[in-house]
């Protein structure tokens, strides 16, 4: 049995580890998770990730979650380009960096700002704002201390780092702001990356994410799994 | 080459994060150590800021080289300093066991225990009143629930997290469920197998080292509330700025459903 990767291209760490598997050429069969319907929760899936959280990896009886060491593991184990996570000491640790500060800023706040449409639960107006400006300032944390002045984070070419950014980061379709509004730089950082990428795969791994109609009706928060799901985001992303 | 160290003494509460005498740091004790208070905002002072812009701990400086976040450094060390294989494995699947349970805790152990070390033992002293009970009760459960995770999935019947023997995932764990005893609160109490896995980890770890570099953290409750009322005197700027910061830690903890 080959590499399989459960997956719900819904969920950004789910779409980095995808866009990484095939931007690597990383044969590997997609095994759907529709998280909106609470599959997670199924007994199959636990004996995959009784963590019940996706992205997940069974690779043989090897079976792991968290999409931070996924990744790692995919390139250690696939050899892929150095850039991806640089053998070099100081520039690996540059990857690291981000990658550990990025759990609890940047991936936390802009979870807290999709509560509402998560759930199908009013969020507070002024709960709603904070997590907005959150987001803005762990936003300007990583353009100011993380980016620099560099084209990647790591230096002249991607990284992991850059792909996890890019898939938080990615412009909304129909409502919302772009978390990017009046950072030109930024801007420039992300068109950059999501070339390197190859905007075709970039494009293909953001299909569902962008398709907003089809994602509301997937969601029945009467549900009782929907309520599952959103009471533990709720514990998580306050 | 000329090398500095600069390791100190925990993570601000913004951070989720254990805090004020917090876990980050304990990793590691080599070389020169530059201490800086928490309690006594020296991580808001110039001198620090110029090491770690966002005022952080801990922080490293190789050189010209400055990292933070306690996870990169502590794969750094590992790396630069080719310690023990069995630290940072190098075979593939268990490395990746190490690298799981990193990823997990910044979302699980990591706050959760810092939360009860905050409630507990800071929240009286800045919010002049004692943590609603309710809140505490609920933070205690959350952390259970973590580990009960913890055990079934992360640890299992093995006797370290990547197998036969300690790694950087036991020692990041055991620093933060530590955290806790600061403000009296044992989170393993009940638990025979983690409480026999700590003790495996703190032998390992050396138990003297181990004792060394908690000896602050045990005494928070008391050293904090010292700190804090001589910084009300002489520096109310800085316990201004540490308040502020405190309470909108404070005020998500406070918004749980």
């Amino acid at each position: 049995m080959g590499l399989e990767l459960y997956l719900d291209l819904h969920s950004q760490p789910c779409r980095a580890v995808y866009i990484f598997a095939k931007k690597n050429n990383i044969v590997f069969e997609f095994k759907q998770v529709n998280l909106f319907t609470g599959q997670q929760y199924s007994e199959d899936f636990g004996k995959v990730n009784p963590l019940r959280l996706v992205p997940a990896l069974k690779d043989g009886d090897f079976t792991m979650g968290e999409s931070v060491a996924i990744l790692k593991y995919l390139a250690c184990k696939y050899k892929t380009p150095d850039p991806w996570y640089p053998a070099d000491l100081q520039r690996r640790a540059r990857v690291d960096e981000y990658l550990a500060w990025q759990h609890m800023t940047i991936r936390y706040q802009g979870c807290r700002g999709l509560l509402p449409v998560l759930t199908g639960q009013i969020v507070p107006k002024d709960r709603m704002d904070e997590a907005v400006q959150d987001l803005q300032t762990a936003i300007q944390i990583f353009e100011d201390t993380f980016l620099q002045d560099r084209p990647y984070t790591a230096g002249q070419e991607v990284s992991l780092a850059d792909l996890f950014a890019l898939v938080d980061l990615v412009q909304p379709v129909g409502t919302g702001l772009d978390p990017l509004e009046g950072r030109p730089k930024l801007m420039e950082w992300r068109e950059r990356v999501t070339r390197a990428v190859g905007k075709g795969l970039f494009h293909e791994a953001h299909e569902k994410l962008m398709k907003e109609k089809e994602l509301f009706k997937l969601i029945d928060p009467k549900s009782p799994r929907m309520q599952q799901l959103a009471k533990n985001l709720q514990k998580v992303y306050k | 080459m000329q090398r500095e160290r600069v390791t100190a003494g925990g993570r601000e509460p913004q951070e989720g994060g254990s805090g004020w005498a917090g876990s980050g740091s304990w990793g590691f004790q080599r070389a020169a150590d530059s201490w800086v208070s928490l309690c006594a905002g020296e991580q808001h002072s110039e001198e620090f800021r110029k090491v770690n812009p966002l005022g952080k701990v801990p922080v490293i400086k190789d050189g010209e080289f400055t990292l933070c976040e306690s996870l990169a450094i502590l794969k750094y060390l590992a790396c630069k300093y080719k310690t023990p294989d069995h630290w940072y494995p190098a075979e593939l699947q268990r490395h990746a066991r190490v690298d799981e349970y990193l990823a997990w805790q910044h979302t699980a152990l990591r706050p959760l225990a810092g939360k009860i070390f905050m409630m507990k033992g800071l929240f009286p002293a800045m919010m002049g009143a004692p943590c609603p009970e309710d809140k505490m009760t609920e933070a205690q459960d959350e952390l259970a629930q973590a580990l009960k995770s913890f055990q079934e999935k992360f640890l299992q019947e093995r006797p370290y997290i990547a197998g036969s023997e300690i790694s950087l995932a036991d020692l990041v764990a055991i620093v933060d469920l530590t955290q806790p005893l600061g403000v009296g609160y044992d989170p393993l109490e009940g638990l025979s197998a983690l409480t026999a896995w700590r003790d495996r980890v703190k032998t390992a770890v050396d138990r003297d080292l181990f004792d060394k570099t908690h000896e602050g953290v045990l005494t928070a409750q008391v050293s904090s509330l010292d700190t804090l009322k001589s910084l009300s005197q002489s520096q109310p700027e800085t316990l201004a700025a540490l308040k502020t910061n405190f309470m909108k830690y404070s005020s998500k903890m406070a918004k749980s459903s």
